[in-house]
């Protein structure tokens, strides 16, 4: 049995420290040692991007990065998008534009459309699908969660 | 027209006049899948949790001739070992080696070996030290190979029935059934002009993104409790009693929020194993597959070989048709070939056809249900063959089917007779529609395609319980796969006269409600809808008895409606149902009302595709550069979950006729187990989705609902082959139409 190492991150703006085995990964860490299990796993090798966390300002699959690879990062998950009690206008226009039918993949799609918008905020079509090329939804056709994301830009450059 | 000139999501809705039904509110379960709070199978945890992985074969046929796991269970943080003897020797023997197999490997990835251990690291670490000793056999992989005469044969007690009655002859093929109607040699006969091709199909997964879960928990008082991603919690109850030969009552399935299932979440796999290794342990024990393991181990839809022959005469009349449909079963029976035979020609009125249908063991997973199982491979086929016709005749595709099209009464050619449906009125949709009316762009080619599916519609039960402040409580059985909840909460709603934010709907476990059939042949908000508009019918009649006890009067002369409580003799007689509700307690208790279900009168769902397609002359890529889907749904309770299904099941289909397929190499093996090689579409690979929702009530349920899951998922495989064809004159006959396939196939 390996030995377990200490890690010290920031997650959702809070101090969070952990231990970890070196196998296990940054995914396997927040759902497992952490209990934040908002972040899902599709495929565990980097392809569904159900697994999509903020690290530093990058999106990144969590299947990817070892847990011990953490060390000192700032991360965000889906469970700190909401302001406490508000949803985040990117989850306001998910819901009220039907752009989830199952939801598994909904957290991913989330983080990484936050990324977009911080970045981008006003995406044509094509920026928003190739931006989300790394994330599979399978329920959708995904059209509805293109004009989620549209929709959000709006609100949140009219806020 | 530009595609902006337009509405992009159309509702030709015929009854407007509801309060709830037709509006699109949030789903009751939103903010917890907007915040990653719902909890999956995979999110679930319990004290003192172990943790399974499952050996697998890596055989596509062989004999199991030894297990020895005496070095597995010495291994630090083992808690259990399992395999095929661990099971009662009563039961299904075909059913309990899918889930481990005992004698014979029936493909590769079938489970042999259960393992449960501190954690899952320790239990993959253990599968290791686990030894197979296998005699491996030659595989077949297609229905060619195995109804070739001298094929390798993988059950020696399986002998072909042919039409109902046991041949007793050994074979790969479990049964060949055939529907006449008419004669198709007179038929044939009578053509001006006969279309006749052979199709091939691959294999290919549901793709949910959601891997397999269970978790299971064997008490010491004898009850199994098993917490999982299914379909069917009381399918999951009634497979896990039946295997483990236990009363259902000793057993409760508590369904968890699903992460996509299209059909594939409809059997058990892991259950089994994770309540044997419970029952070892005495803890619970969490088991969750990966990605490859979902893909080689549980369930796709099958490859298939169809033959089509079609006549019609100069003025488009079809004269005669004729299928051959052979599909892969997998390693055990039970293809979806049986499902095919019933759609294939059903939205034409043809005077002769005949359908035979095989259903074939082949040395790949025991298919599943996907999404109308069956019928898009059938389409695939049947519908291009209906476009090489009209070419033939000279005439628009769409005109030729509506000349031939299926209404109410016309007998289909596996049977029944049909109710009120409306491919006619799909047809239309389509030939109306802006995207059909315009001009193609240029460089690229135009398709079209209609699909059939039946629906089904099965048992449900809903219970609802008033509270003081006027909101109801409601409880069903359905797992809420795409908004189920809620379109179930507005039928609830719309009876009772209360906005559906009043309703508060759960899923709940096999013991907390009536049994209550699978989320899947399009029967939820149709059957357990119907389950809640009856409980809420319940509750209305005791709120009217209840008020008529309070006012002292004739309860037959009151009424409710929009929520008001009124009488239709005394114009000083009103109460809303929240005032009624805050006296509940004082004038004789509370109110639940229920009903259980099992509605006869389903309807069929047709969706038609147009689909606007380039191909790269050099790579052979397609590129869909426009698509619409047109669908007969009844009546949309939820507009935008209906066109969400129309979407969702449009692209699956995408998938399947432009990428998607089970790459096996010879020794059986899937070389693409992954969701990089496994291509399915992603958001780049598509243009927006445009939809029209097309309304004729199903007189068969109280707002008209017929099931709009799957129908959607048939048409988009030929439309797109009839419009590469008409960018490139290649007559694709094989799916998927891959780039490579296209570059290699001949111009007609």
């Amino acid at each position: 049995m390996p030995g377990k190492t200490y890690v010290q991150t920031t997650i959702n703006g809070e101090h969070v420290d952990f231990l970890c085995e070196p196998r296990q990964s940054l995914l396997e860490c927040l759902r497992d040692e952490i209990g934040l299990t908002g972040t899902k796993e599709g495929c565990n090798d980097g392809n569904c991007g159900a697994c999509t966390v903020n690290i530093d300002g990058r999106i990144v699959t969590s299947c990817l990065v070892l847990g011990v690879e953490a060390e000192g990062a700032n991360i965000e998950t889906i469970e700190g998008v909401a302001d406490g009690s508000n949803l985040h206008p990117l989850q306001l226009a998910f819901l009220e534009n039907a752009a989830l039918q199952c939801g598994i993949c909904t957290p991913g799609f989330i983080i990484s459309s936050k990324a977009l918008l911080e970045q981008n905020p006003n995406p044509t079509e094509h920026e928003i699908r190739f931006w989300l090329a790394n994330n599979l939804c399978r329920c959708t056709g995904y059209d509805k969660i293109v004009r989620a994301v549209q929709d959000a830009a709006k609100r949140l450059q009219e806020a | 027209m530009t595609t902006a000139d337009y509405e992009r999501n159309m509702v030709l809705a015929t009854d407007t006049d509801y309060k709830v039904i037709g509006t699109r509110p949030v789903r009751h379960d939103g903010a917890d899948k907007v915040t990653g709070r719902a909890i999956y199978g995979a999110d679930f945890d319990a004290a003192g949790l172990l943790h399974g992985k499952i050996l697998r074969s890596p055989h596509a046929h062989a004999k199991i001739v030894s297990i020895d796991t005496s070095k597995a269970e010495k291994l630090d943080g083992v808690k259990a070992v399992v395999t095929s003897k661990d099971f009662p020797e009563v039961g299904n023997q075909w059913l309990k080696d899918n889930i481990l197999a005992s004698d014979k490997a029936l493909y590769v990835g079938q489970a042999i070996v259960g393992v449960a251990a501190s954690n899952p690291h320790v239990a993959e670490s253990a599968l290791g030290l686990i030894d197979v000793e296998y005699e491996v056999l030659t595989p077949v992989l297609t229905t060619q190979e195995a109804m070739a005469t001298n094929a390798s044969i993988l059950h020696d007690s399986l002998t072909t029935e042919e039409l109902g009655k046991d041949t007793g002859v050994v074979s790969n093929v479990a049964s060949h059934t055939q529907h006449v109607k008419g004669d198709i040699s007179k038929g044939f006969a009578e053509a001006d002009v006969v279309v006749e091709r052979e199709y091939n199909t691959k294999t290919v997964h549901q793709g949910y993104i959601e891997p397999h879960n269970a978790t299971a928990l064997w008490s010491p008082d004898g009850r199994l409790h098993v917490w999982c991603s299914t379909q069917g919690s009381f399918v999951v109850r009634d497979s896990l009693a039946e295997l483990l030969d236990m009363p259902v009552s000793m057993v409760r399935v508590t369904p968890t929020e699903i992460g996509g299932g299209f059909g594939g979440k409809i059997p058990i796999y892991l259950e089994p194993v994770a309540a044997l290794l419970s029952r070892k342990t005495g803890a619970p024990v969490k088991i969750v597959m990966s990605r490859k393991e979902t893909f080689e181990a549980s369930g796709p839809t099958p490859g298939s070989q169809i033959k089509i022959k079609i006549g019609a005469k100069h003025d488009g009349t079809i004269t005669a048709a004729y299928a051959w449909m052979a599909m892969e079963a997998g390693a055990y029976p039970g293809s979806p070939v049986g499902a095919a035979v019933q759609c294939v020609f059903s939205t034409y009125d043809v005077e002769n056809s005949t359908i035979d249908g095989f259903d074939v063991v082949v040395n790949k997973p025991k298919t599943a249900a996907y999404r109308a199982p069956g019928a898009p491979n059938a389409a695939f086929g049947a519908e291009q063959a209906i476009n090489e016709l009209a070419e033939k005749l000279g005439m628009d595709p769409i005109e030729l089917r509506l000349k031939n099209v299926a209404t109410e009464g016309t007998r289909r050619p596996d049977g029944p007779v049909f109710g009120r449906i409306g491919a006619k009125e799909v047809l239309e949709a389509m030939r109306d529609h802006p995207h059909y009316q315009s001009a193609k762009a240029e460089g690229t080619g135009r398709g079209i395609s209609i699909g059939f599916w039946f629906n089904i519609g099965f048992d449900s039960a809903c219970n609802i319980a008033v509270n003081k402040d006027g909101s109801v409580n409601l409880t069903e059985g359905s797992t809420d796969i795409g908004g189920s909840r809620t379109s179930i909460a507005m039928h609830a709603a719309e009876v009772l006269g209360i906005p559906v934010e009043d309703v508060r709907p759960s899923v709940v476990d096999t013991d907390t409600i009536g049994f209550t059939a699978v989320t899947g042949g399009s029967r939820t908000t149709f059957a357990t809808g119907w389950a809640a508009y009856e409980a809420a019918q319940d509750v209305k009649k005791q709120c009217i008895d209840r008020a008529a006890i309070i006012w002292d009067v004739d309860a037959n002369n009151l009424q409710m409606e929009d929520g008001v409580i009124s009488s239709q003799s005394d114009s000083e007689l009103k109460m809303t149902f929240k005032e009624l509700a805050e006296q509940l307690s004082d004038t004789g208790g509370g109110i639940s009302g229920s009903a259980s279900v099992n509605p006869s009168g389903v309807g069929g769902s047709f969706a038609g595709n147009i689909a606007d397609v380039s191909v790269d002359p050099d790579t052979g890529k397609t590129t869909v550069e426009r698509f619409t889907c047109v669908q007969d749904v009844g009546k949309a309770i939820h507009p935008s979950y209906v066109e969400g299904q129309m979407q969702g099941g449009s692209v699956q289909g995408i998938g399947w006729a432009l990428n998607e397929e089970y790459f096996m190499n010879d020794e059986g093996t899937m070389t693409n187990s992954s969701l990089l090689d496994y291509r399915m579409p992603t958001s780049l690979d598509l243009p927006m989705i445009d939809t029209v929702i097309v309304e004729v009530a199903n007189p068969g349920h109280p707002f008209g609902v017929r099931g709009v899951g799957e129908a959607n998922i048939v048409p988009p495989t030929p439309a797109l082959a009839n419009a590469i064809y008409d960018a490139t004159g290649k007559r694709m006959t094989s799916l998927p139409m891959s780039p490579g396939a296209i570059q290699s196939a001949d111009a007609e």
